[in-house]
């Protein structure tokens, strides 16, 4: 029998329907597979007894022909999303012993429509991250090898503290490792300036980041409200479109919340790209730019010609200013949505002498590193005296960049194909962090979308000379996903399959 | 535009964060590396320009007045780390 976790979100939709299997052998196979991984750490919290309790109750439903879209299939969901009942912490600490005692938009739309929840997946604490470093739960191991590594060296880093051993890009890298790992057949994920897309670059991977307000943001442990939005993870063009359209929809609850309904994702896939015109942007080429990601840029605009696309030069002027601003205006939100973390409510409580004593001795104690710095900053932008100097300036600064797009799309260009990331996936403990700013670079190419609210499709694209996945970025007009998916296929079709690794880790 | 340490201190208590003395050069140190990447963005010529409130056209939907919700003490408080007759207990708020 084929080994049920390499079949896609698709297969094994077509497979439950057509009874070949069922719900349960389908979920049984991934908890097993969970079990060996759990060295790689993708998980946080497993849910085995829900997770077939859930199956059981799909198989009832597929034998009456009476299955939602996503019915059966085992997915895994970021640790942001509020899981009734379930452990949800966003991997931080001060949210000790959290359970929800309501259910996301998000994910009670993916149980709307069958699907059964493996657990929760690793992330940065609150969101803040490009490799999974940050998290309170320690790093996750991608289950893509360093070059060069041999099984043995591997699995001693496995067993110590991880180091050497790749990241599966952040702040989703639970989402990302346990797609890439088969541990899951989708994975929820959310992005704020390149959570989702980086992750899926680095791991060979879909991931989609849609249009804001196309999901709802209510019950996501928010970080910038402004610049947050769900997405999915998956290893096919074909599986994220499914997840997403599951996942995507109008929300009463969340006032941010596109009120439109959502698309059939799953038809653009596979759709002529004939026509269409892509812009190439001139600023995302980067002074001392990686030669290998160079070539493969100019490799997708070849392979999107080559299916009827038309390429032409764009201009983003304000592209080199979208870093900076993003690192006012992202801290700023989180400072604010950050400081319900008090001790009173729910979550970690330090024992102290009066109020004040218990705020501060309880947000020293629960936020990492990472996390405090990014919210001194906020605080500082946001403080008076500086926050004309600062966050509103950003938020100008903002409206350029927003309007750089708006031009370029009014241009009739349909979308734009960038890098998703200025390198493949570097080590564990590789950015020492001495200086922060190292690690905000891997996002110079991603938070521009988030900036300006589009949607961003990462499709994997190629391998570079190590053998480490890559990917490329297109990016959309708002709420056009289904144009990104017929581009990312095109491009996918194009590309040399890039099979995933098997497993070294059990 | 950087922050020297007394700034460190006063951003600390305002984001109600304890930073030991010991930790304050190391995080003044983080701080300003971050404003010097940002320092660029001065340079921008952002005259007459408005700041961005909403990333999409959206107007700010409206409901009936009604209320919809409550009455739910024991799930607002599920996650309490001390609660006693429908409240959180905290220790003293000196005024």
């Amino acid at each position: 029998m084929t080994d049920l976790t390499s079949l896609t979100l698709a297969e094994a939709r077509d497979r439950l329907k057509s009874r070949a299997v069922t719900s349960v052998e389908l979920t049984r196979a991934h908890l097993e597979a969970m079990e060996r991984a759990k060295g790689l750490n993708a998980y946080i919290a497993m849910t085995p007894e829900n997770a077939l309790q859930m199956a059981k109750a799909s198989d009832e439903r597929l034998i009456r022909g009476e299955g939602g879209p996503l019915e059966g299939l085992p997915i895994g969901v970021k640790d942001l999303y509020a899981t009734e009942g379930v452990h949800t912490q966003a991997c931080s600490h001060i949210l000790d012993g959290f359970k929800p005692t309501y259910e996301s938009t998000v994910t009670a739309n993916l149980w709307r429509d069958g699907a059964v929840m493996l657990g929760k997946l690793n992330m940065d604490e609150f969101a803040m991250g490009s490799s999974n470093e940050s998290s309170y739960y320690g790093p996750v191991a991608s289950p893509w090898l360093p070059p060069n590594w041999s099984r043995e060296k591997a699995l001693a880093a496995l067993a110590g503290d991880k180091r050497g051993l790749l990241t599966p890009g952040g702040s989703s890298g639970g989402s990302s490792a346990a797609v890439a790992a088969r541990l899951c057949l989708a994975a929820t994920a959310s992005d704020t300036g390149g959570s989702i897309r980086q992750p899926a670059a680095f791991t060979g991977t879909v991931g989609i980041k849609p249009t804001y307000g196309r999901c709802s943001r209510w019950g996501m442990v928010a970080f910038a409200s402004s610049l947050d939005q769900a997405g999915s993870l998956a290893r096919t063009m074909r599986d994220a479109a499914i997840m997403l359209r599951s996942m995507a929809g109008p929300d009463p609850k969340d006032s941010t919340c596109w009120p439109e309904p959502v698309p059939d994702y799953e038809a653009a896939v596979g759709r002529s790209v004939k026509g269409l015109t892509i812009g190439v942007p001139k600023e995302y080429r980067l002074d001392g730019m990686n030669p290998e990601i160079e070539a493969l840029w100019s490799k997708g605009a070849e392979w999107l010609r080559d299916a009827g696309a038309k390429i032409v030069d764009v201009s983003l002027p304000n592209t080199k200013h979208a870093l900076p601003a993003y690192y006012i205006v992202a801290p700023a939100e989180a400072s604010s949505n950050l400081a319900r973390y008090d001790g009173v409510r729910y979550g970690l409580r330090e024992p102290s002498a009066d109020i004040v004593d218990l705020y501060e001795k309880t947000r020293a104690r629960g936020f990492g590193s990472e996390v405090r710095r990014r919210l001194m900053i906020g605080t500082y932008v946001l403080s008076a005296g500086y926050y004309d100097a600062y966050y509103l300036r950003a938020q100008k600064i903002r409206t350029l960049i927003k309007r750089d797009f708006e031009r370029v799309f009014a241009d009739r260009v349909d979308a734009v194909l960038t890098p998703a990331t200025p390198s493949a996936a570097f080590g564990i403990g590789d950015k020492s962090s001495e200086d922060p700013v190292e690690m905000y670079l891997n996002d110079v190419f991603t938070v521009t979308v988030n900036m300006a609210g589009l949607p961003g499709l990462v499709a994997p694209a190629g391998l570079s000379n190590e053998g480490l996945p890559l990917g490329l970025q297109l990016i959309g007009r708002p709420f056009d996903e289904e144009t990104l998916f017929s581009l990312g296929e095109a491009i996918g079709q194009a590309a040399r399959p890039i099979p995933l690794p098997e497993p070294w880790w059990r | 535009m950087s922050v020297d340490l007394d700034a460190v201190r006063r951003i600390a208590r305002l984001a109600r964060i304890r930073v030991t003395e010991a930790e304050m050069p190391h995080l003044q140190a983080e701080i300003n590396a971050i404003l010097k990447f940002v320092e660029a963005l001065e340079a921008v010529d952002v005259e007459g320009v408005e700041p961005m409130t909403s990333v999409i056209p959206m107007r700010l939907p409206m409901r009936d007045d009604v209320v919809t919700d409550g009455e739910i003490p024991g799930k607002v408080l599920a996650n309490a780390p001390l609660s006693e007759d429908d409240f959180f207990l905290v220790p003293r708020v000196i005024e």
